[in-house]
């Protein structure tokens, strides 16, 4: 048993515990009644999906993904006589977190116009809950 | 049926189908992984360019900050456009520029404000004082040097926000917009825009693609287009940092002070 589960989740560990926090995340979005809570909810989501890329760009071994000043990948000296495939594994991907950077900073600035709707309509309304915002808004257009 | 049994219905059958999906993914940091190394027998994936390739092409030894403001450059310039429009949303939706309530009454002066703000705040006070300073020049080095260290205009700028918000909180959000207007934030986010636009601009007079920064060796005397290239990133940057600094600073002070901004928290 222990290594059956050793053999499934083992080497993909990371992405079982990103999708427990998407379960989470997802989770809140739908069934929590009250509006921040679900904001909060879709923030769990969205560090879940930064989370997996920047586990895609990982290499075991390797460094940050900047080289030394003169051009040369930190680990080359190690096996200098290796070629350029081999010794781009001394870095890490720069791809995915050059994507997650810029996400990271809009989800930041998108969450904030979330929650200055969400403010708005407690100015309107009185409220965040949405059952109560339900049945305010059916008071409004009895006619549906 | 109950609302929350059905969600948790579909969220269980959502992860245990991404799961199912799981197992086919490669290793964790397996270097040889398609996102890695690119698939074997097609074409060599554009990250091994960006590690092999992007030092002789740009003069950055930090990778990150090549690829971000260099390759995917248009990428990072409608990124900033998007957290600038984020801003211009949150003034449309939450500030209220016609408010009849009074404004409200400043604090009675008493022996103990010798420190700006309430007299039960002196140690929070003292000690934003001293950590403001140091965070902006912190900020001021990771836009900088974000060439050849960690960093770069979305870190240093939001580092920069977060010491305005600092201010906001150790005292009140009218010593913050004393020393950060309201008209002044959304002047300098415009700017940090326009920056970034005539780095793309400024190569297409010169006969080039929008953001062919290489051009510019031109304009900056550069021996060659690879530095060039390096000082333009450099350019992009504090122009992204311009636009995220207002931007954070813009959404905090109208969320806190529910668009007023006057009283704040």
């Amino acid at each position: 048993m222990a290594e059956f589960l050793w053999k499934t989740i083992g080497h993909h560990f990371n992405f079982w515990v990103y999708i427990v926090l998407l379960m989470l995340g997802l989770w809140a979005t739908i069934a929590k009644n009250n509006l921040v809570k679900k904001l909060m909810g879709l923030s769990i989501f969205q560090s879940a999906i930064i989370l997996l890329y920047v586990s895609i760009g990982t290499k075991e071994g390797a460094t940050i993904p900047i080289l030394d000043h003169h051009g040369h990948i930190p680990s080359e000296s190690h096996h200098a006589d290796v070629g350029p495939e081999i010794a781009a594994h001394g870095v890490a991907n720069p791809l995915p977190h050059v994507l997650m950077l810029t996400a990271i900073v809009v989800g930041v600035a998108t969450l904030g116009v979330a929650l200055s709707l969400v403010q708005a309509i407690y100015r309107d309304f009185g409220t965040v809950e949405e059952d109560e915002l339900l049945r305010e808004i059916k008071s409004l257009h009895p006619d549906g | 049926m109950n609302a929350k049994v059905s969600a948790t219905i579909a969220v269980i059958i959502t992860g245990a189908v991404l799961l199912y999906g799981v197992a086919d993914f490669p290793d964790f940091g397996d270097p040889t992984s398609p996102a890695n190394a690119g698939v074997e027998g097609g074409a060599p994936s554009a990250s091994l360019h960006f590690i092999n390739e992007s030092y002789k092409e740009t003069k950055v030894p930090n990778l990150v900050t090549s690829v971000l403001a260099d390759y995917r450059g248009y990428d990072t310039m409608f990124e900033t456009v998007v957290i600038f429009a984020a801003g211009l949303a949150i003034f449309v939706i939450l500030r209220n520029l016609r408010s009849d309530d009074p404004l409200p009454e400043p604090l009675p002066a008493t022996e103990d404000r010798f420190i700006d703000g309430d007299h039960q705040r002196i140690i929070v006070g003292t000690t934003c004082r001293i950590a403001i300073p140091l965070v902006q020049i912190f900020a001021l080095y990771v836009v900088a040097h974000g060439h050849h260290s960690p960093g770069g205009g979305f870190q240093g700028g939001v580092m920069l926000g977060a010491s305005f918000i600092l201010v906001a909180l150790g005292g009140n959000l009218r010593d913050a917009l004393a020393r950060l207007g309201e008209d002044t934030f959304m002047r300098l986010a415009s700017l940090g825009i326009l920056i970034y636009a005539a780095f793309g601009l400024v190569p297409q007079f010169l006969g080039r693609n929008f953001l062919d920064y290489g051009v510019l060796e031109k304009i900056f005397l550069t021996d060659g287009p690879e530095m060039a290239r390096s000082h333009s990133m450099l350019g992009v940057e504090v122009g992204v940092a311009l636009t995220v600094m207002s931007i954070m600073f813009a959404i905090f002070a109208n969320l806190s002070s529910r668009g007023e901004m006057r009283g704040g928290l």
